[in-house]
């Protein structure tokens, strides 16, 4: 998934590195304002947890296995900008220290894999959260949802960057087809282990779940007494 | 755990590409593959340059060239596709070992293999030379957000934290009898990642007050 060095030419990628480095910058600011002071240690965890997170390999069958890219999970979990901002600083360390994803093409990753991954999954989740009763059970659903889209949506706009400045001579339609249908196949696993992640995080601390915090906020304290 | 240890792919060594300041290091880098995928495909003899440039300085670092050969198994699904490329591609056809494929598509995948190897080889020098520390410093003398720079930091000093964590639920979990290879695990791999979110959360909420308990304001020293 991790773009390589040449694959789209050098003005493709400084756009794109543009791209990244606006949204990050923005990411940052609001980050702040839903952590305030705690950014940095809690962003950092979370980044490595989301690292943590991408060496589980999935077992898909046939020998193969894929593993998680978690842009919804971290969208739901802390906040969109949150997460993205960690997505962001996963795929820099990986770029700078695992030689995982190109240097130049870490505008490309940044924008695909942080930015439109992890709002588009936000996005639709919000959206099915809101369609679905208001209930706690409601997050892990709508979550798998969001992750099930965000990943073929995020194979499109690799595809439109392709189009523009790819360096294979592929017709744009077929690489479509194979992306879009490759990534629909990568989002059902991807969703099916988001929304088994944020149902397992929700039943325990409801309470750290960004996408739940407005249900949990609106619950009432009740005490209940023992039977005589 | 902490500063003092190297991190996975760090080779360590006296040598002048190691003392070289990280942040001349990473604008080498990038300027570098910035020059190599802005050079035509068809510049087969500049390639070979290139080629030349990477590994002179890996000798130079005297990291064995072995070392650096073998991590790149990484880029192994990305070569998968480029040899795909010739087979899928549009234009006239030519004949190779008596298979009809794309021409312009040949030329393709040799651009991809070319300049995404040139990448993979020259990360992994700059990693394999450089410790972690020093590129945090360098990326600060670059001007990058302080913000992010701290944040890189804490994910840098957690990372074995939280994946040795993780390890040790894998292993326990394999020791009573889970098997990983079975799609049937997905529920058990994933309620183990949802109880390592909640740890490397409140782990950060610890971190967060320690550190303010000893005088932070925001910023680092």
């Amino acid at each position: 998934m991790h773009v390589p060095d040449g694959f789209l030419d050098a003005p493709t990628s400084v756009v794109t590195g543009v791209v990244a480095a606006g949204g990050v910058a923005v990411a940052l600011r609001k980050a702040r304002g839903e952590l305030d002071d705690r950014t940095a240690p809690m962003a950092g965890l979370v980044a490595a947890f989301i690292f943590a997170g991408q060496m589980i390999n999935f077992p898909v069958g046939a020998g193969t296995s894929g593993h998680l890219l978690g842009g919804a999970l971290a969208a739901v979990l802390v906040g969109p900008w949150t997460g993205a901002l960690c997505l962001s600083v996963v795929l820099l360390v990986q770029a700078l220290f695992m030689a995982d994803g190109g240097v130049t093409a870490l505008g490309t990753n940044i924008t695909l894999m942080g930015l439109v991954g992890c709002f588009t999954g936000y996005a639709v989740f919000r959206l099915v959260a809101a369609v679905l009763p208001r209930r706690t059970s409601s997050i892990a659903p709508a979550a798998a949802v969001g992750a099930l889209v965000s990943v073929p949506v995020a194979a499109c706009v690799f595809t439109l960057l392709f189009a523009i400045g790819g360096t294979a001579p592929v017709d744009t339609g077929a690489v479509l087809t194979a992306m879009v249908g490759w990534h629909t196949v990568i989002g059902i696993g991807e969703a099916v282990v988001t929304g088994l992640v944020v149902a397992s995080v929700v039943a325990a601390r409801p309470d750290l779940v960004h996408g739940a915090r407005h249900l949990v906020e609106a619950r009432e304290l009740e005490i209940r007494r023992a039977a005589a | 755990m902490g500063a003092g240890h190297g991190h996975r792919l760090y080779f360590g060594g006296h040598s002048a590409v190691h003392r070289l300041p990280a942040h001349l290091k990473v604008l080498a880098l990038v300027g570098f593959m910035l020059t190599v995928v802005a050079t035509p495909r068809d510049w087969y003899p500049v390639f070979g340059g290139y080629l030349l440039v990477v590994v002179s300085v890996i000798l130079l670092s005297r990291v064995p060239l072995l070392y650096v050969v073998r991590r790149m198994v990484i880029e192994v699904p990305f070569v998968v596709f480029a040899l795909l490329v010739p087979f899928i591609a549009t234009g006239p056809r030519t004949d190779v070992l008596g298979l009809a494929v794309s021409e312009p598509g040949l030329l393709a995948a040799w651009g991809l293999l070319a300049k995404g190897t040139l990448g993979v080889m020259a990360s992994l020098t700059l990693a394999a030379t450089t410790e972690p520390t020093d590129v945090l410093v360098g990326l600060r003398r670059l001007h990058l957000p302080d913000l992010v720079v701290q944040i890189m930091g804490f994910m840098i000093r957690y990372l074995d934290v939280v994946t040795s964590d993780l390890g040790r639920m894998m292993v326990s979990m394999r020791s009573r009898g889970m098997n990983p290879r079975s799609p049937r695990s997905w529920p058990t791999l994933a309620r183990t990642l949802g109880a390592l979110f909640i740890r490397s959360y409140e782990r950060g909420e610890r971190v967060h007050l320690a550190m303010l308990s000893r005088g932070y304001t925001g910023r680092l020293p």
